[in-house]
């Protein structure tokens, strides 16, 4: 069979196109779907991506979770369907309560482009099922709001369940703070909600699906889906 | 009875305000038969300014090239287009935002990037990327490190938002350009062939849109703005500045792109330098055809606005469009699912006449004719400085404050020489995922999906010895231009250029810009390739002293086979490397005149400027890229900005690999006290450092030799040391260091004591 893969797109929505294009790398189908419609066509997965939806006015992802479509996304996810957000789709996720904490300011007080390493802590879910604990994943960052923040209970909790999915390391896997771009708490790049289907990262892995563009480490999180829902990963 | 009376002469300071002299105001009185009203006057005024009219600059910019096979479209558009092949156009133009810059950095900026992306999509060409050449006085003043900061940052912002990247540029730091920043932001954008749009207006009776933000009060007179010497009392022109806002910029984007191939649009054009009267004036003059607008209809961000202040208020994020007659609701609906509002403002009109109405009543009629080309072209004084004393003196004879060792350390560590790093990690550079070389090379590359071939893009200035022969200056940064693109293996295809210069009122300023003009026009021409784009901005002048000139080249090119790109980095242990183009220039083999050595050694800029073969440079660049497409090099990187022993650093620095020289030539018998200094540091031009496989020695060889370029092996790759034997050596690390905080160390608070 073959995944469906749904891209959203709110107002300011910018890394939709290189999802679509991420996606069809792995042989997928990948339908944008547009943020005033509450249907999602069908999709298997959905991709909430980087951008500024809505403009990110009041705070990053604020509005963008009042959508329409959100109200099918969240459905979507509490039925068990995998949900993927990307840097700005990330902070949608954590405003909507699909995901726990937020996304600060980066510590720097400046946007971030940069790759960086990633160490899967959590193999499970949809996106991360096919990967390896400690497997180590070369992916670029780019925002201005990606420093992960929960309490302490929240934080507790994250780890006590195994539901972090990244944290930023060097490139031999030790978690520095030279390797943090944004001051994220405990270096923590990505989360899971309790289920293992949600997942939001600040990372964009949808940047790193072919070498020619530094690397393509990312695939595997679209191809661990595909083999989740039972298609071929291309 | 019409309202287009007149109300009075104006007074001399009325007529300042407005950026017009005395007989322009009598030339637009005559060509009119009438006195022109307030209203008319102010469109006037914008029009004619310098912004608009480039009444002191066409006549020098008809000497440029901008003719060619690949050439689509030359100047007169919103932006140029060149020919990719396979129904692809690339579209592309630098322009300026130096004035709003200097009063309000991060605004000033971030408005000059939406307005050139707003050239480009009204071209009916997607943007793809994003390059800016950005100047600045020295980073140890605080004032400069803040202005620096707030413009990188309002850059940044207005790119990462919009979702385009930046993947390049030039940044330069010097006291001249202390009280005159400037920021010049270049744009590149891609299109089917039936995507491409023109601004023209047409069809008597069709519609006229205005779509996007609402109308306010800000950046009014920001034409005119521009057009003035920055003084003093800058700070009150704030008001001038315009905010912009790439959310909405974003949506008008991606709004125009699932319009630009519907058979209704007839006319696209973006809301620019003064505002509604310039984008439509412009449309209609080039359709032919006439326009009439009512300024009631137009959506005001604030109330009791005049017709006036509609007229030639520059609120960002506005478009406007004619479409068939009919389609107009169609329209509206599309641009209303992305959230934006438009108004049918006005129709065409048969007769070649701007008219605006006030609730019907008429309040200005401007013949286009008058208002678009009548205005008088000027033809200041142009008069070379004299050169004070006889013969120049020759910066080899200075001596030189350093050892070679220290000099180098020095280079490496100025802002002008090292990494970037701490600018381009604050701009996506990668959103669009066709990135494949970004920002910090010679060239950005970004493939072209679904072909093998890729857009190579590079930004460069006039060489520093500008200020002594602006002419040769010109004709360098138009060298280095085709060697940047050589360097990762590419053919240039067009450039698009900026002159940033002082008052051209003055005959040594107006020397400065015709001879640069000349200069540019001899080396494109000699080198083949077309200027299609482009924009001037004068008067970067404070208290009477104006900046070095400065044109700002931005160059597209063309790489055949992705696969055969290159980089400037050394890659393998072992590898040998050498230098393409002459050994030496100069009557003693090594020149030092403009160079970044001479700057910081001597903080003068004299001698002669590096001696230029255009059928050199063009022989040597052929030779590059034939070389890189035969695969016999492994890297490739424009000897320039610092010399020698700069570039040399550079690619042992960017592939972690020390390396091993021979200086390329033997001193003369008497050596001038620099002389060393200039083999190490002179910025002789047509110059390439490669590295190879020993393996490919014997082919290269051959091949430069077919394409009559010098090719001299000079060392091999390896080690943890650089060194040009014999004459100076540099750890890699330290060299490294004082590369990678050649700006951030000014920037960033000094790590703690004891980290």
């Amino acid at each position: 069979m073959s995944v469906r893969f749904g891209i959203a797109v709110f107002p300011g929505t910018w890394s939709d196109r290189d999802c679509i294009h991420a996606v069809g790398l792995t042989g997928a189908d990948a339908v944008p779907l547009w943020h005033a419609d509450r249907d999602l066509k069908g999709c298997d997965v959905v991709i909430l991506p980087g951008g500024f939806a809505y403009g990110d006015y009041l705070r990053a992802g604020a509005i963008a979770r009042f959508a329409p479509l959100m109200e099918a996304v969240g459905e979507h996810a509490r039925a068990g369907g995998p949900v993927l957000g990307i840097c700005n789709g990330f902070q949608i996720l954590c405003e909507a309560g699909l995901l726990p904490g937020a996304l600060l300011r980066n510590s720097s007080l400046q946007f971030r482009c940069q790759p960086t390493w990633l160490r899967l802590e959590a193999a499970k879910g949809p996106f991360l099922s096919s990967c390896r604990p400690g497997q180590l994943l070369r992916v670029p960052v780019s925002h201005g709001e990606g420093r992960f923040y929960a309490d302490r209970e929240c934080l507790a909790q994250l780890n006590g369940e195994g539901r972090v999915a990244f944290r930023y390391s060097d490139r031999a896997g030790a978690l520095t703070t030279a390797a943090n771009p944004n001051g994220s708490l405990e270096n923590i790049a990505g989360i899971l909600n309790p289920e293992g289907n949600v997942l939001g990262m600040m990372p964009h892995p949808e940047r790193a699906c072919e070498e020619l563009l530094g690397s393509d480490h990312g695939l595997a999180l679209f191809n661990s889906a595909i083999h989740h829902l039972g298609g071929a990963p291309g | 009875m019409s309202r287009t009376q007149s109300s009075g002469t104006p007074t001399a300071a009325e007529l300042r305000e407005l950026a017009l002299t005395e007989p322009e105001y009598q030339s637009a009185t005559q060509q009119l038969g009438r006195v022109p009203n307030r209203l008319e006057l102010g469109m006037l005024g914008a029009l004619w300014s310098e912004h608009c009219s480039y009444k002191t600059s066409k006549p020098l910019l008809r000497q440029l090239p901008s003719e060619g096979e690949r050439v689509v479209q030359g100047p007169g558009e919103n932006a140029g287009v060149v020919d990719l092949g396979g129904d692809l156009l690339c579209c592309f133009k630098i322009e300026s935002h130096n004035h709003p810059s200097a009063v309000e950095p991060v605004q000033g900026a971030a408005t000059g990037v939406g307005g050139i992306l707003r050239d480009v999509f009204a071209m009916g060409a997607r943007p793809v990327a994003l390059l800016d050449g950005i100047r600045f006085g020295d980073l140890s003043h605080r004032q400069q490190r803040q202005r620096f900061a707030r413009v990188v940052e309002g850059i940044g912002w207005y790119g990462n938002c919009i979702g385009v990247p930046t993947v390049g540029g030039e940044t330069y730091f010097d006291d001249a350009y202390q009280h005159n920043c400037l920021v010049n932001a270049m744009c590149v954008g891609l299109a089917r062939r039936d995507q491409l749009v023109r601004a023209r207006a047409a069809g008597v009776g069709n519609p006229l849109l205005l779509v996007g933000a609402d109308t306010g009060r800000d950046g009014i007179h920001g034409a005119t703005f521009a057009s003035v010497e920055l003084d003093q009392a800058a700070e009150e022109r704030r008001p001038a500045v315009q905010v912009g806002n790439p959310f909405l910029e974003k949506c008008l984007l991606e709004a125009c792109m699932e319009l630009t191939s519907d058979p209704d649009l007839v006319g696209l054009q973006d809301c620019g330098a003064a505002g509604l009267t310039s984008s439509c004036a412009e449309m209609a003059h080039r359709g032919g055809v006439g326009l009439e607008i009512e300024v009631q209809s137009v959506s005001r961000r604030e109330r009791g606005m005049s017709p006036y202040e509609v007229m030639l208020s520059e609120s960002q994020e506005r478009m406007v469009l004619v479409v068939r007659q009919g389609s107009e609701e169609r329209f509206r609906k599309a641009f209303q699912r992305w959230g934006l509002h438009s108004d049918v403002i006005g129709r065409v009109i048969p007769e070649p006449v701007f008219r605006i109405t006030e609730s019907g009543a008429e309040v200005a009629a401007l013949p286009l004719e008058v208002l678009v080309t009548g205005f008088p072209e000027r033809h200041p004084e142009a008069r070379a400085p004299e050169l004070r004393g006889a013969p120049r003196p020759d910066p080899l004879e200075r001596i030189p404050p350093w050892t070679p060792e220290e000099a180098w350390r020095r280079l490496l560590g100025s802002p002008n020489c090292g990494d970037s790093n701490w600018i381009w990690r604050q701009y996506d550079h990668q959103v669009g995922d066709d990135t494949v070389l970004g920002p910090g090379g010679d060239a950005a590359l970004l493939r072209l999906r679904g072909r093998g071939d890729a857009l190579a893009l590079t930004v460069d200035s006039a060489h520093r010895s500008a200020t002594v022969d602006p002419r040769r200056a010109t004709a360098i940064a138009v060298a280095e231009l085709l060697r940047n693109l050589a360097c990762v293996g590419a053919e240039p295809l067009g450039i698009t250029n900026c002159l940033n210069f002082g008052d051209p009122d003055r005959p040594e300023i107006m020397w400065q810009l015709k001879e640069s003009v000349a200069g540019l026009a001899e080396a494109a021409r000699a080198l083949g390739i077309p200027v299609v784009s482009g924009n001037v901005s004068l008067y970067n002048q404070f208290a009477g002293q104006g900046i070095p000139p400065t044109p700002t080249l931005g160059a597209v090119g063309l790489l055949p086979d992705l696969g055969r790109r290159l980089g400037a980095a050394f890659v393998e242990e072992g590898d040998l490397v050498a230098l393409v183009g002459p050994p030496g220039a100069g009557p003693s083999g090594v020149e030092l005149g403009g160079s970044e050595y001479q700057r910081l050694a001597h903080g003068v800029i004299e001698g002669a400027a590096p001696e230029l073969d255009l059928e050199m440079e063009q022989r040597a660049a052929g030779a590059v890229r034939a070389a890189i497409h035969h695969g016999l090099l492994r890297s490739a990187h424009d000897c320039s900005l610092g010399g020698l022993a700069v570039t040399l650093a550079e690619s042992a620095i960017g592939g972690g690999l020390g390396a091993r020289i021979r200086p390329p030539l033997e001193p003369p018998r008497q050596p001038p006290p620099s002389w060393m200094f200039g083999l190490l540091f002179g910025e002789s031009q047509g110059r390439y450092l490669v590295s190879l496989a020993p393996a490919q020695l014997d082919p290269a060889q051959a091949l430069f030799g077919e394409h009559q370029t010098a090719f001299t092996e000079l060392g091999i790759v390896g080690g943890r040391v650089i060194s040009v034997e014999g004459v100076a050596e540099c750890g890699l690390e330290v060299a490294e260091s004082a590369w990678r905080g050649a700006i951030s160390s000014h920037l960033e608070p000094p790590p703690e004591a004891g980290r």
